[in-house]
């Protein structure tokens, strides 16, 4: 091989592997990428059934009720304008409670109810999902930490 | 006054950062118009360049000192101070008022400038070899990075601004963070990021005086494998912090602050092989100066991706959106400047040597498009939900989507580096490196076919995984037969116990994937449980007390099969008071063949308790194959450095 053509062909394999890596990833993200929904947001446009998507919002009061089996809870997600019934089996967040923001991965079901498979709660007192703080009145919180 | 100091240090180190790049881009400037001979306008270039090496010097020292009065500050626990206030509390241990110094967004950044004056300072000692333009102009190139920062620690994220009144005390540190690896991992990983900066520096020094060859690679190479093995280092601790402290049994999240150390340490491995061609091959010239230019890019996307506050994560301490904008426009600067600088550049890099498509270098050149791939899939994964956001659409990219796209890519670069040691330079036979590969191919072959005996079939990624790992890990090793181990060259044993660690590590990830086992139950006191070949008896829950947290603690009796010995483990569920936070603390059994994992739950109210229960068999693997990657690439470093240091002796012998 001449080396004007090896350097050639070098140049034009670095922009097949820019192009392969970005048209991989965008058809991964086409079905992979989990979106985030509000209670309100399903209550306008229906849930979308049985894609890995995100459900945010408050837990609201006196909502959480602890099942036999003593691992599973259920509870309701809130975000003042609808609400949302999620079930979750698994040792809750640490700071998981009534009245704060929970960011819930899983799936809906037909009957608009969500199935969580991890909880995301906030890991201090200042922190608010910036979801939920846009929605509501009033200033938003120091955003310090968050589950990953 | 403690205070006051320190923030003259920083101002006068911010002063020297911009007189050594202005002393350099003098001194080049003069230096490049002077005559051959006789007087002119250049004379005095010399005098001028001169004055970089010990500016350089002074300027790394004074950073030095203003960390180490923040650190003392912090130590103190000196009330009157900002920082201070909103991030330490006087009760807390030793060890995390002193590391607690960067445990936040301010002293974070100060550390970052300090190890790059630091960096600064190392180069202007210890590096003879690189022509003197080159190594004046990689020296102004660490002063321009420098200033950047300076500037946003003293008019965005000044580390030493005063409270008034002084508060009567602080509001504590994040309780995830009071860790000892919050000693350990931070300044880890920076060193990593500014290692990187610096090769960078050489890229930037070569290409202004048109020096890019194998004596650049030579100064470049062992600051590119320095800063790769600290990355390596950083990458595996956080791992196995994030795995013991978040309590979730998982080893990587694909969370954007991990993705933003893995991005750096792609590039930088893909740098780090393709800086060996050129220095000793001659060849890839271009193609090393560009790795160079993506490497420190990523070390940039990484900075600002953790400490924009464009994530919600426990990284992220800064908020205030200023510090967002600030750090953006310092990265579209540094991007935007280098590969402008590349452009302008790069057609003065004559070609280098050539090479055959089969040949050690092609298996490279194969290498670094690989990993390149993969650092494209990780970026578009970690920035979309960002760009995302700013159309207002929500969403997260998680495992699913990296698993999926990354994997088999990963894979086969596997495979790649299996074979590649195995190639000879220049030219290669088909046919006889196929013959080499013979045994590895069998051994991957033996693996898979035992795993599909004992296990009855897994998923196929475990599958491929495990197979691969047994096969790469008997190509490793290929490279030493019928060699005289004694008279084996370091940098060769280096390479060998780095791709081994490789293997290592993708055996631990395929079999926790593969074969973990998890229990999740509510237990009543006495009740025993089953998790793998475990049984595990909650045997009561008692209070704790610690230096600034209480807790509650199980005791949990657990014993291997129907009749091991007894054994005992206290997973505690820890309340901090300042800042009110509660954290899990889990309780881990570590033996030869994997680790149980427990967690405590919640209690329900009527005398049971949750229990979270992982048998992870081999997991540790993929610690310590990190922990070999790093080792070889330290007998690497020693190696070439020692016999860079024969070569400079001989010269100086002649």
């Amino acid at each position: 091989m001449k080396p004007k053509h090896q350097r050639l062909t070098l140049a034009l394999l670095a922009v097949a592997a820019v192009l392969g890596a970005s048209g991989l990833a965008l058809s991964a993200l086409k079905d992979q990428a989990a979106f985030f929904y509000a209670p309100g947001d399903v209550a306008k446009a229906g849930p979308p059934v049985g894609r890995a998507v995100r459900l945010g919002g408050m837990v609201q009061q006196g909502s959480i009720a602890k099942q036999p089996d003593g691992v599973s809870i259920r509870f309701v997600v809130t975000d003042g304008t609808a609400t949302v019934p999620v079930s979750f089996r698994g040792v809750t967040p640490d700071l998981f409670r009534e009245g704060s923001g929970v960011v819930a991965e899983g799936m809906f079901n037909a009957d608009r109810s969500f199935t969580a498979s991890n909880l995301l709660a906030k890991h201090d007192e200042r922190y608010m999902p910036p979801q939920v703080a846009k929605t509501e009145a009033g200033p938003m919180h120091e955003t310090k930490t968050l589950a990953p | 006054m403690i205070a006051e100091a320190g923030l003259a240090a920083l101002w006068l180190a911010a002063a020297l950062a911009g007189l050594q790049l202005v002393l350099a881009a003098i001194g080049l400037r003069l230096d490049a118009t002077r005559p051959a001979t006789g007087d002119g306008p250049g004379v005095g270039a010399a005098e001028i360049m001169a004055a970089v090496r010990p500016v350089a010097i002074v300027q790394g020292l004074l950073a030095l000192l203003a960390m180490a009065l923040l650190i003392a500050l912090f130590v103190r626990s000196d009330m009157s101070v900002q920082l201070v206030v909103a991030n330490s509390h006087s009760d807390k241990p030793l060890l995390y008022k002193f590391s607690g110094a960067w445990g936040n967004h301010e002293g974070s950044m100060l550390l970052w400038v300090t190890i790059l004056g630091l960096a600064g300072t190392t180069i202007a000692i210890v590096e003879r070899r690189l022509p003197r333009a080159t190594l004046i102009a990689t020296l102004g190139a660490q002063a321009a990075i420098a200033l950047g920062f300076y500037a946003f620690l003293l008019f965005s994220s000044n580390p030493f601004a005063r409270l008034s009144p002084a508060a009567p005390d602080g509001q504590g540190l994040n309780p995830l963070l009071q860790d000892p690896g919050l000693a350990f991992h931070p300044p880890t990983l920076y060193i990593g990021y500014v290692g990187i900066s610096v090769a960078f520096s050489f890229a930037v020094g070569a290409l202004i005086t048109r020096d890019v060859g194998p004596a650049f690679a030579r100064a470049m190479r062992p600051w590119v494998l320095g800063a790769w093995i600290f990355l390596t280092l950083g990458i595996t601790a956080g791992s196995y912090w994030a795995y013991y402290e978040l309590g979730w049994g998982g080893w990587w999240f694909w969370d954007p602050v991990e993705n933003a150390s893995l991005m750096p340490w792609l590039a930088a491995t893909a740098l780090l092989h393709s800086v060996s061609v050129l220095a000793t091959r001659d060849g890839l010239r271009a193609w090393t100066v560009m790795l160079a230019v993506v490497a420190f890019s990523m070390s940039m996307v990484g900075t600002f991706l953790v400490r924009s506050g464009i994530l919600t994560s426990v990284h992220a301490f800064a908020v205030d959106p200023t510090r967002g904008s600030f750090i953006l426009a310092l990265l579209l600067l540094y991007i935007g400047g280098a590969l402008l600088l590349f452009g302008l550049r790069i057609g003065t890099v004559r070609q280098g040597s050539t090479f055959e498509l089969i040949s050690r270098e092609g298996a490279l050149v194969a290498n670094n498009l690989l990993l390149s791939v993969i650092l494209g899939i990780v970026l578009i994964g970690t920035l979309y939900p960002i760009v995302a956001a700013a159309f207002g659409v929500q969403l997260s990219v998680g495992p699913p989507f990296f698993d999926k796209a990354a994997g088999p890519v990963a894979l086969l670069l596997v495979a790649v580096m299996a074979v590649g040691p195995l190639l000879r330079w220049r030219r290669d036979d088909g046919q006889a490196a196929l013959e080499r590969m013979m045994l590895p191919i069998a051994v991957a072959a033996l693996a898979m076919a035992a795993v599909f005996i004992v296990t009855g079939g897994i998923a196929i990624l475990p599958f491929l995984g495990l197979g691969l790992a047994a096969g790469l890990a008997a190509a490793s090793v290929a490279p030493l037969w019928k060699r005289n181990l004694r008279r084996t060259p370091l940098f060769t044993w280096g390479m060998v116990i780095a791709h081994l660690g490789i293997a290592v590590s993708l055996a631990g990830m395929a079999s926790d994937s593969a074969f973990t086992k998890e229990t999740l139950v509510a237990a009543r006191v006495g009740e025993p449980h089953r998790v793998g070949p475990y049984t595990v008896r909650l045997d009561g829950i008692s209070p704790v007390i610690g230096a600034n947290w209480s807790a509650l603690q199980a005791r949990l009796s657990v014993r291997r099969g129907d009749d091991g010995a007894w054994f005992v483990l206290r997973p505690q569920s820890r309340f901090f008071s300042s800042p009110p936070t509660t954290t899990s603390e889990s309780a881990i059994a570590t033996r030869l063949d994997g680790q149980l994992y427990t967690v405590l739950g919640a209690p329900d109210g009527e005398g049971r308790w949750q229990l979270r229960l992982w048998w992870k068999p081999f997991v540790t693997f993929i610690w310590l194959g990190g922990a070999l990657i790093a080792l070889g690439g330290a007998l690497s470093l020693l190696g070439r450095v020692r016999r860079d240091r024969q070569a400079v002796l001989r010269e100086a012998y002649r």
